[in-house]
């Protein structure tokens, strides 16, 4: 029997997702820099060498163009392939076969092939680590047509997810942050998936509603619990997928609170952000009692220093002000 | 080498069958009629034949800007091929691709495209599957000289020989890089070099002959399959029309390129003269044989124009189809 409460790290909910895909089904494969050393991928690679072998579970030289190429030909060839990009700021490397060939290549070809692909791309923020190891490119990929983005915020959704993004007849860009890999929730032992296109709301409010993805969902999440304390009551809404995004489900809430705050861990001008707010104003725009209001990055490279990085990255407090300056607005 | 008669003839038409096709196209592009870029391979046709008469159905090959050769060659229908370059709903990219982009699953044409080397990693992909999958099939990857700039080349010839690909690296060096003469491109001309760093099997080859082609290219499909690793095959050889539509790119016309003496001494090593030559000296088939290929064929290319002819536009509202697979 299944247990229903088993609670898991969020890096595992993916090395789970990879190990029962690739039980189930012996075309999908992994390639990438450092999948077998969790030095690069902590361990949501752990144990699948020794279980599927070093023909299905491939680690590479630094060669991200022809190997992200590789993933995509191999697709387009009838496998099912997740290729890895541990710090995705690499995957610049690989913009070719990505933007190029991967998600053009069933428009072009009038439908006759499809690439079932996987991208999977790690935000290594923090650390000090600068401007090289640090990029959420999510509104980069966000912007082409004929890619999927996910960005789970959970260790459900990174299990459900994953196995949605290979299972998906289309190339898939899969975005986890490092700062997630040790959270923990309930994780059902059964492969299951879950939807991709689909936000939820993670915690109903009538106030206001605060959009948030990946990382910035937890930030968001603390930013309710401190705003319950003052009487405000936020609605938390995770988009889970940044493309194609839950619009349905982000103006529903909307018009139920008339109010925004769109938490996103990415870059501010032309980002996640920008894009939301257009959603909003273009279709519900009669329904906002205030302006919406973004927290992102400020568009300027990440810094190593670590009085700068503190300013450089949004926390719950950011939201928290945010949230506040909605109110005093409307 | 003496080969059977069966095998000369079906190199023989198959070049013809290019020839015509290409040619075919000149007219409706002076026209008009054909909007989108055609990148005719006229004088190429040795390299696809040759290559296509040794690979199976089964076989992977991937193309680039230059590939209604490789397409035709490896087996893909000339009625989709010319529907597609007209832009109509029947082409083998539903009119969504044009001449740049052709496909033809069924008999193992995985695609086509322009952005120069970006289809090498991809052939390199498809030889990984068969290597993980065992099924013995080999992959080719058509390119140019002017994907020799691309740092994916080097990439991909590292990772092929690591892993012993069953993955022809076929580069038509054909001495002109879109309107740069080789020289201008590369400190050294010998393409065939590249591959040896890495362990490859290389060999240059008369692109023009297609005899030698076919040599070769069964050379390098056996030890693709015996499991023994890419091979690096650099045939030599010239466009007879220009780098895009009919044009010639010689010096004195607006694209100003090739020297008239150059386009003449190739000319004289045109690889169908060739063969057409060959077949005849050897006696194994008769002019009169060969006259009746080439009505055969004229009036295939005929058939296809009147199907594209014939064939709809796609639907405007049918723009967003394919973006997405369900």
């Amino acid at each position: 029997m299944y247990s229903s409460n088993r609670k898991l790290s969020y890096s595992l909910a993916i090395n789970e997702a990879l190990y029962q895909m690739m039980e189930l089904d012996e075309t999908v494969f992994l390639i990438g820099q450092g999948v077998k050393s969790p030095w690069y991928v902590g361990n949501t690679t752990r144990g699948l060498l020794e279980t599927f072998g070093s023909e299905r579970v491939i680690d590479t030289p630094v060669s991200e163009n022809a190997m992200t190429g590789a993933a995509v030909g191999s697709a387009i060839a009838g496998m099912r392939a997740v290729v890895l990009h541990p710090r995705m700021d690499f995957m610049m490397y690989a913009l070719d076969p990505i933007i190029n060939e991967a998600a053009n290549w069933s428009y072009m070809n009038g439908g006759k092939a499809s690439v079932p692909i996987v991208i999977w791309g790690i935000i290594n923020r923090g650390g000090e680590q600068a401007a090289q190891h640090s990029q959420s490119m999510h509104a980069l990929f966000s912007h082409i047509p004929g890619l999927k983005v996910v960005m789970p915020a959970t260790s459900y959704d990174a299990k459900g997810l994953m196995v949605s993004a290979i299972q998906d007849k289309n190339p898939v860009i899969f975005i986890d942050d490092r700062w997630l890999y040790n959270i923990e929730d309930v994780v059902p032992e059964e492969l299951y998936s879950v939807q991709i296109g689909k936000g939820v709301i993670r915690k109903e409010g009538k106030d206001v509603t605060v959009l948030a993805t990946s990382y910035m969902v937890q930030e968001a999440l603390k930013a309710a619990s401190i705003l319950e304390n003052e009487n405000v009551a936020a609605e938390i809404v995770d988009l889970r997928t940044v493309k194609p995004m839950d619009t349905e489900l982000i103006f529903e809430s909307v018009k139920k609170t008339g109010r925004v705050v769109i938490a996103d861990g990415g870059w501010k001008t032309c980002g996640l952000s920008a894009e939301i707010s257009a959603q909003i104003s273009e279709n519900i725009l009669e329904y906002l009692k205030s302006p919406v209001v973004r927290v992102a990055l400020p568009d300027i490279p990440a810094p190593a220093s670590q009085p700068l990085e503190k300013e450089y990255y949004p926390t719950c407090n950011n939201i928290v002000n945010a949230v506040k300056n909605v109110l005093l607005t409307g | 080498m003496d080969y059977p008669k069966e095998v000369l003839t079906r190199l023989y038409q198959t070049m013809l069958r290019i020839r015509y096709c290409e040619e075919s196209l000149v007219p409706p592009i002076l026209k008009g009629e054909i909007r989108c870029p055609v990148h005719l391979c006229t004088g190429q046709e040795a390299v696809a034949a040759g290559i296509g008469a040794v690979l199976e159905k089964k076989d992977y090959i991937f193309g680039n800007h230059r590939s209604h050769g490789h397409y035709l060659a490896k087996g893909g229908g000339m009625p989709e091929l010319i529907a597609e370059i007209y832009g109509k709903e029947t082409g083998c990219s539903k009119g969504r691709g044009g001449s740049m982009h052709l496909i033809d699953p069924q008999v193992g044409m995985l695609g086509s495209a322009p952005i120069v080397a970006g289809t090498i990693p991809l052939a390199l992909g498809a030889a990984l599957a068969s290597s993980i999958r065992r099924d013995n099939r080999v992959t080719v990857s058509f390119f140019g000289d002017g994907a020799t700039g691309e740092g994916v080349l080097y990439e991909s010839l590292n990772f092929a020989a690591l892993k012993k690909l069953p993955l022809i690296f076929a580069c038509e060096n054909n001495f002109y890089s879109t309107h740069l003469p080789i020289e201008e491109i590369r400190v050294n001309n010998r393409i065939c070099g590249i591959g040896k760093p890495f362990g490859v099997k290389s060999f240059t080859v008369d692109g023009n002959d297609v005899l030698e082609v076919y040599e070769y290219a069964q050379k390098a499909v056996a030890h693709c399959r015996k499991g023994e690793g890419p091979v690096f095959l650099e045939f030599l050889t010239y466009r007879m029309r220009g780098h895009v539509g009919p044009d010639d790119n010689v010096q004195g016309s607006h694209t100003d390129i090739r020297p008239k003496h150059e386009i003449e001494e190739w000319r004289k090593k045109d690889p169908i003269k060739r063969i057409e030559q060959y077949l005849l000296r050897n006696e194994i088939l008769v002019k009169k044989e060969l006259l009746v290929f080439h009505e055969q064929i004229r009036q295939e290319v005929d058939a296809a124009h009147v199907f594209a002819s014939n064939s709809p536009y796609p639907r405007k509202e049918d723009i967003d189809s394919y973006v997405f697979l369900k």
